[in-house]
């Protein structure tokens, strides 16, 4: 700081700039605001240029050439292109080629008469022709050195071909785990999450606005109010490992009798199962719920309380009729700002046992399952590079779900904003 | 409690030794104050005065306040309303209310009349309760106003529609009181008078409470008059004056009833 | 009842007004009713409220039952706990410092981040940003505050460790290391420093700028020298909280900061949080009451306490703070 008052000022009065001396003190006060206001907007900058520079590495390493190489050469198959062989010729050449057990199953999954010649042909290139990510690059590298990467390729692998990829396509979408990067796919962990999801909000909705609706109708301002209040301000501040760890404890172990199933007879034998991750999911978003909805309903204004008392409505009738349609937009934007949580929360369900490595589809709430943000971390902590690409293109959708659930929030709190 | 009260017949409700509490302050002390039926009470006096309390204290309105407490007796059909065993829902049913500012339900005009009858348990088919609806706008002078947009919401509707609205909803659970908090003071000249009119054609067939800012509104809208004033001493809300409306405003026993309504305070 | 079939408007009010004067005749049952419906309803929604007292109850009975069950240990001891310099469970180490010291050294790489920037982002939205401008740029700051954190630590080690290797030297910093998660770290909690030190900022009645600039202070003298000040515990609150979420982050430092406990101050160098290493255990199949299945809600325990502290703090800081300016 510049102290405008000189040393030499008379301890009696002391001294305040005259006439020059005035402008170079606000000169230099102004060029002190400046540059500190630059700080501050740098300050800003620097976080937005955080969020550029996270989206570009995802996409960076979603998209790019990949260099691909048969482990069966086609020409060896058959004497024209595969493509434009029949239907017929293709199942002769995948039986002729695989294991006995691996065309029947095929076969039961979906029968060969039913299925097109483009599927067959698919399933010649994965199971036959075999053909392989050798190498992939990033889009950087594939938009500014082309030309390096197809020589490289030549001279190092004469047989491979360059192909540009998007790792998020629809096969990844439909497709299972599997032990080859290029193979996966994220279709039971986006089941696996939607699944997880559903049954959160379920026990998550109702108890959060109840529990609301208690503290706002019920027993605003009491001391048990206040007490709940402050432990439901304290719960949302919980690491979400910690209440990992309350699922592992409770539903896992303690209640996996119930969790997982068997005492209906189903056959899994421990608690790492949907419903536990769910229920543990639901205690997490609880608080927020709950503070998001005691706000929307503390917004519905009094006369409208009155106006229906007066008529001789009774507190419920009231709160049915007017405070929960009235508060409804605000509770359901607390509500996917919960879900949103829920949607890319990981940490509890390391704990309380999603699967890495799972393929079939959740069945039932008793499932063994894996989820979305569940299989990014497993592939980005795995160290080969294709296993980037493919948590890169499971982040981005991860990401779009996010941003469309936060889209609705947004328009909903709009809505709800014109009508008070 | 006595059942049988001797003036019962005539009079709609009495307060006895009525004091109000919000927690530990006195906010209105030892009113006694019996309302005549099926005629208009203004009840009058400057700001905190007490008057909205002792309204509100006549159908438990006051009860939504959790630290409210009431003391003494308020007789409604020789029943204490503030009898433990009773039950404030059914005691609003019969004393009906209608609010300072017009709070309609955000819904259509119709549903804003159907809500009451129908938490009250109501039964009936559709056309009877569109007969309900239609009569109870009529009789609160708006149904030839909003008889084509009955599906339109009762927010769309002008102010002092709207405070008519409130009355009509009022009517539709066919209370026998009506208590009405500064009804017109949100409203402008037109719709005030309006509403004034309503409540001369009402009185036929209820009483009517109102608490009023206005002495002309008093004076020309009402049969009894109640002046309260704030006790300068404990700041709790005390009834000075009490009588037919001409003699109060003509006559006034009291001196400070004199002062107030010749504007000398207030 | 008056029966409201087939009335004309006269009848109706003859019915009315008949009604009015037999009413006085016949006692009407004001008697409390008894209603059921309505008293299930406040009980069940009793019960909602309640469930947020249990999940409290139970996340500290399952944290310190198990806790117990590691410290009845005979090879474990408060002291061994608080004092040894190693964490192996499983051959009787059972130091929670090179734990702790990683939670704290990345917490604090955050804070580092988190603190300038956030503040100085909320200076300029709440002191100098137009309406126009802030409406533009704080829905940025809250999309990098919806971010998964499993995202976050994703980009730690793809993007964050390859540029401080770049920038070191591959030798001095390793694959995993304790700088990269706490810089991204830093980054997750940037929005939340900035909007709750926003909040406090806005909070600051605009007398108080008005008074300012009324004796001829420049916008940045009031900013600092008049609205920090008299913001000041709100900003303080904030980077309580701050922390609190940094201690308790999981993911980053899961994928990023490494895997195995390690005694190390440079935070070039590999070191398992607490968070990362109660993830890492219970990852896998473990064995219900083997000592690391114990040993995890020991660290646990801790974890929560040393976060319920710091949110307490900051509670009570944010109540205080309230009270000035109501």
């Amino acid at each position: 700081m510049n102290d405008p008052t000189p040393k030499s000022a008379q301890p009696s009065i002391g001294y305040l700039p005259q006439g020059f001396e005035i402008e170079r003190n606000i000169a230099a006060r102004r060029l002190q605001g400046t540059l500190w206001r630059n700080l501050f907007v740098s300050s800003l900058l620097i976080g937005i240029l955080a969020l550029l520079v996270l989206i570009g590495t995802i996409v960076n390493d979603a998209f790019g050439y990949v260099a691909l190489a048969n482990k069966v050469d086609p020409a060896n198959l058959a004497s024209q292109p595969l493509k434009e062989l029949s239907k017929e010729e293709l199942v002769a050449i995948l039986q002729a080629n695989i294991s006995q057990g691996l065309f029947r199953r095929l076969e039961n999954d979906q029968p060969f008469t039913e299925r097109s010649q483009e599927n067959v042909l698919e399933l010649v290139y994965e199971r036959v022709v075999q053909q392989q990510v050798i190498e992939s690059y990033d889009l950087w590298e594939s938009l500014t050195q082309r030309e390096a990467i197809e020589q490289e390729l030549t001279s190092q692998n004469p047989k491979a071909k360059l192909e540009f990829r998007s790792w998020l396509n629809w096969g990844f979408l439909s497709r299972s785990m599997a032990s080859k990067a290029e193979f996966s796919g994220v279709r039971n962990a986006l089941l696996g999450s939607l699944w997880m999801i559903a049954i959160t909000v379920v026990v998550a909705f109702p108890l959060g606005v109840g529990a609301a609706l208690y503290l706002e109708e019920y027993s605003s301002g009491s001391r048990i109010s206040r007490m709940i209040e402050t432990n439901i301000n304290n719960l949302a501040g919980v690491p979400s490992i910690i209440y990992g760890m309350l699922g592992l404890a409770i539903f896992v172990r303690a209640l996996g009798f119930f969790t997982s199933g068997s005492f209906l007879g189903l056959s899994d034998s421990n608690g790492r199962t949907i419903i536990s991750a769910a229920l543990t999911m639901a205690l997490l978003i609880l608080p927020l719920i709950i503070i998001n909805a005691r706000e929307a309903i503390r917004a519905v204004p009094l006369s409208l309380r009155q106006a229906s008392y007066g008529l001789g409505a009774t507190k419920w009738q009231t709160i049915w009729h007017h405070v929960l349609p009235q508060a409804l937009p605000g509770i359901l934007t607390g509500t996917i700002l919960g879900i949103s949580r829920a949607m890319g929360e990981t940490a509890p369900l390391i704990v309380v046992g999603a699967a890495t490595y799972i393929v079939t589809d959740p069945s039932s709430i008793f499932s063994k399952f894996t989820a979305l943000p569940i299989q990014i971390y497993y592939w980005a902590s795995q160290p080969q590079e294709e296993f980037r690409r493919v948590a890169a293109a499971a982040i981005i959708v991860l990401l779009i779900a996010l941003l469309s659930l936060n889209t609705v929030a947004i328009v909903l709190r709009n809505r709800f904003r014109r009508s008070l | 409690m006595s059942l049988h009260s001797a003036n019962e017949g005539k009079y709609a409700i009495e307060a006895r030794n009525m004091s109000i509490y919000y927690g530990t302050f006195r906010a209105v002390k030892q009113v006694n104050l019996a309302i005549e039926r099926q005629k208009i009470t203004a009840l009058i006096g400057p700001s905190g005065c007490g008057k909205s309390t002792v309204l509100r204290s006549f159908n438990r309105m006051n009860d939504l306040v959790a630290s409210a407490r009431v003391e003494g007796e308020i007789l409604f059909h020789g029943q204490n309303l503030y009898a433990p065993s009773v039950d404030a829902v059914e005691v609003r049913r019969r004393i009906g209310m209608v609010f300072q500012k017009p709070n309609p339900f955000p819904k259509s005009i119709y549903e804003n009349i159907a809500f009451g009858p129908r938490v009250n348990g109501w039964k009936g088919s559709k056309s009877e309760m569109d007969e309900l609806v239609e009569r109870s706008l009529r009789g609160a002078a708006l149904w030839d106003e909003v008889k084509d947009k009955l599906h339109e919401s009762g927010l769309a509707l002008s102010g002092g529609q709207q405070q008519r609205l409130c009355i009509a909803r009022a009517l539709a659970v066919q209370p026998e009181v009506i208590l009405m908090d500064e009804p017109c003071s949100a409203l402008d000249p037109i719709s005030t008078l309006k509403v004034e009119e309503l409540m001369m054609e009402l009185r036929k067939d209820y009483t009517i409470i109102i608490v009023t800012h206005s002495m002309q509104q008093a004076s020309r809208a009402s049969d009894n008059t109640a002046f309260f004033l704030m006790d300068p001493e404990d700041r709790a809300g005390t009834l000075i004056e009490y009588g037919p409306t001409n003699e109060l405003f003509m006559a006034p026993k009291d001196k400070r009833t004199e002062e107030y309504i010749t504007g000398r305070f207030g | 009842m008056v029966n409201t079939k087939d009335v004309t408007m006269d009848q109706a009010r003859l019915e009315a007004r008949e009604l009015a004067r037999t009413a006085s005749a016949q006692a009407i049952d004001f008697r409390r009713r008894p209603r059921l419906g309505e008293t299930i309803i406040q009980a069940l929604l009793f019960i909602c409220a309640a469930i947020s007292i249990l999940t409290t109850v139970g996340i500290v009975y399952v944290l310190v039952r198990d806790a117990l069950l590691f410290f009845k240990l005979e090879e474990v001891t408060l002291w061994k706990f608080f004092t040894e310099t190693m964490w192996a469970p499983q051959i009787g180490a059972v130091g929670i410092l090179p734990l702790l010291s990683a939670t704290l050294i990345t917490s604090l790489i955050a804070m580092l981040v988190a603190l300038p920037l956030g503040l100085g982002a909320a200076i300029y939205l709440s002191e100098y940003a137009s309406q126009r401008v802030r409406g533009l740029l704080k829905p940025i700051l809250e999309i990098l505050a919806g971010v998964p954190t499993v995202v976050y630590g994703y980009f730690a080690l793809t993007f964050m460790t390859p540029v401080l290797q770049a920038l070191f030297g591959r030798d001095t910093v390793q694959v995993y290391n304790m700088a990269s998660a706490g810089l991204v770290m830093g980054i997750m909690i940037l929005p939340l420093v900035a909007s709750m030190s926003e909040d406090a900022l806005a909070a600051v009645p605009s007398q108080l700028r008005e008074g300012a600039y009324g004796l001829g202070a420049t916008r940045f003298e009031t900013a600092v020298r008049v609205v920090l000040p008299a913001a000041l515990s709100g900003i303080l609150a904030a980077f309580i909280v701050a922390m609190s979420r940094a201690v308790g982050e999981t993911m980053i430092v899961a994928l990023a900061a490494g895997a195995g406990p390690a005694l190390t101050f440079n935070p070039f160098q590999a070191a398992e949080t607490m968070t990362g290493h109660i993830a890492r255990i219970t990852s896998g199949d473990i064995s219900y009451g083997s000592i690391q299945y114990d040993s995890v809600f020991a660290i646990g325990l801790a974890l929560f306490v040393m976060t319920l502290i710091l949110n307490i703090i900051s509670g009570s800081i944010v109540r205080r703070f309230r009270e000035v300016y109501d």
